[in-house]
């Protein structure tokens, strides 16, 4: 008895006989009594829709009617401490972006504009979409050794994941632009170069 | 002539503004949606940075319609194929034309009535027009050559069908209550008083059970949301998944225009149409005495006016249940149309009649 598979055949044979003649009727009866093992059947009452019907109608109408009258009286401009709409009108009214969201990057300076970068290729080499590229060059100041010659930044492949931004030694590049919509017209314009970077 | 002018000018207002309403509803429905959702809408479309609260959406909408290709599918059978969207939305249209939109108006001792068409059959006209609408549905399903459009077109007559028999059978009650088929007359039965003479007549109070079936069933009617099941817009988009520029467009405002003389027909049959509660020809007569004395022209304007805003109350009641209700399933559906609706319509047939005729035995 305390085989789990012989009491299924035990609770299985309740329901279904192989000789009867209705043998097809009771596996439909088994099936569905299965199915709604661990379910309540429904009352009456709620098999008609209307309890559900008009709890929904109540629901989506106490939304529209307080929307309704806060768009009314903003009209005549009171009220506007309460928003109608949980939305933003996006280009117009951008979202608020918390301080430490990722956004796009930017190259910081130094006093004289040149930038801090020292081209010591940390975040070339832990970029994971490898999109940074950079040529050193050597710098003028002795005690400055390199500085970059070159500093491309694809914003087309690069995933935003800020890595750069922890690696580097210098605090020389930072993605706190609070830019998010890079958008082009050609994969090329994605292509950030150092100037770019510093300056828009 | 005068007469077929007066006539021309009653049909085309009604039609027209009609349809118009129907327009009016794409803007509507996206508004009610939106503010019912805690959104704002579509409110970009400007002339001259006017945006007049995203109303001129619907004439982008139909811009773009009509600039669209006008796509016929191999193997589609042309005729039909274009006939269709036709059907659907003239079929809608008709339906209009027994619609009392007001009372009688006396122009220099001449009684206009302000329904486009005085038939003593409205509603059998009405209904048989609701159903030629199918007609539109199956056409467009049928010849266009695609296994998804020929479902949709199949739900779509299952579901007219298993709905039309319960809206028939739901207004047998007020047919009964009323005791006319004519339209204008059933409205003229509404201005009557129940309880003391302060309860108008309406079909509301003497027929609720009948009112929620052909409700439920007009809901159905419409092809919306939860009954969208000819579209199924998320499986299998329906008898017009082939059609496209303003051909779709005509399917479209079919279901827009259907929305509205459900409403325009909810209205007259249980909203008691243009009636407004103690207004008679000559003025108000309250029931706690008193009265304001009105002359014909004003009485009628606020009768028109007084069916518009019953008109509207249903339009945003079917608005809101369309944004509120999930589909049903293909099964639920039936079961509802055959097992509980008809039924439950027979029973309400039944109920009046045993009702009426007691109420007959002790008034004598
Ligand atoms: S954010 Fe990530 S992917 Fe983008 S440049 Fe920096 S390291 Fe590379
Ligand atoms: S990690 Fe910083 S300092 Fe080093 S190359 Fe990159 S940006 Fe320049």
């Amino acid at each position: 008895m305390d085989n789990p598979i012989e009491k299924r055949r035990l609770e299985l044979e309740k329901y279904f006989d192989a000789k009867s003649p209705f043998a097809l009727l009771r596996v439909a009866q088994m099936k569905r009594a299965w199915k709604h093992k661990n379910r309540r059947e429904l009352t009456w009452w709620e098999n008609t829709y209307i309890p559900t019907v008009v709890t929904g109608i109540h629901l989506t109408s106490k939304h529209f009617f307080h929307n309704l009258n806060l768009h009314i009286l903003h009209l005549f401009g009171l009220c506007k401490d309460q928003k109608a709409a949980v939305t933003y009108q996006y280009p117009e009214q951008p979202r608020p972006l918390s301080a430490r969201t990722r956004t796009r990057h930017r190259l910081t300076k130094r006093e004289d504009g040149s930038p801090r970068c020292v081209a010591c290729m940390m975040c070339e080499t832990v970029c994971p979409a490898r999109c940074i590229e950079i040529t050193a060059g050597e710098h003028p100041d002795p005690n400055i050794e390199k500085f970059p010659q070159k500093f491309v930044l694809d914003l087309g492949k690069c995933v935003y994941c800020g890595f750069c931004v922890e690696v580097c030694p210098e605090d020389a590049i930072r993605m706190d632009t609070g830019k998010l919509n890079t958008a082009e017209y050609s994969r090329e314009s994605m292509i950030y170069d150092k100037k770019r970077l510093m300056d828009e | 002539m005068n007469d077929i002018l007066i006539k021309f000018i009653i049909a085309s207002g009604t039609i027209g503004t009609m349809f118009g309403v129907a327009g009016f509803l794409t803007w509507v429905e996206r508004k009610q949606s939106a503010v019912m959702q805690d959104r704002i809408g579509a409110n970009r479309a400007t002339i001259f940075g006017f945006k007049a609260l995203g109303l001129f959406h619907a004439i982008a909408d139909v811009l773009k319609m009509l600039s669209k290709e006008e796509f016929i599918p191999q193997g589609a059978n042309k005729f039909l194929f274009n006939l269709a969207p036709y059907l659907s939305v003239t079929f809608a249209l008709v339906g209009f034309a027994a619609i009392p939109i007001g009372n009688q108006l006396v122009i220099s001792g001449k009684v206009i009535e302000l329904q486009a068409a005085n038939l003593n059959i409205a509603l059998i006209f009405i209904f048989a027009m609701m159903s030629m609408g199918v007609y539109g549905v199956v056409l467009g399903g049928f010849s266009s050559n695609n296994n998804y459009a020929f479902l949709g077109g199949m739900r779509g007559a299952a579901q007219m069908i298993a709905y039309e028999i319960t809206m028939g059978a739901a207004i047998m009650g007020v047919i009964m209550v009323y005791n006319t088929l004519d339209l204008q007359m059933l409205v003229r039965g509404q201005g009557d008083y129940m309880l003391g003479g302060w309860l108008p007549k309406w079909g509301i109070f003497c027929q609720p059970l009948s009112f929620v079936l052909f409700l439920t069933a007009a809901t159905a009617e419409t092809k919306r949301t939860p009954f969208d099941l000819p579209e199924g817009e998320s499986e299998i988009i329906g008898y017009f998944v082939e059609y496209s520029g303003m051909k779709f467009g005509m399917f479209f405002m079919a279901d827009l225009v259907e929305t509205v003389l459900v409403s325009a027909l909810m209205t007259t049959l249980f909203l008691g149409g243009w009636q407004i509660p103690y207004l008679h020809p000559d003025g108000f007569h309250f029931p706690w005495g008193g009265m304001i004395a009105m002359s014909n022209w004003p009485v009628a304007a606020l009768g028109v006016v007084a069916f518009f805003v019953k008109l509207s109350v249903f339009i945003w009641l079917l608005m809101a249940v369309r944004w509120t209700l999930p589909r049903f399933r293909y099964d639920q559906l039936m079961n509802l149309g055959w097992k509980i609706l008809l039924p439950a319509s027979l029973i309400n047939i039944a109920l009046t009649a045993i009702v009426m005729t007691l109420l007959r035995q002790t008034h004598g």
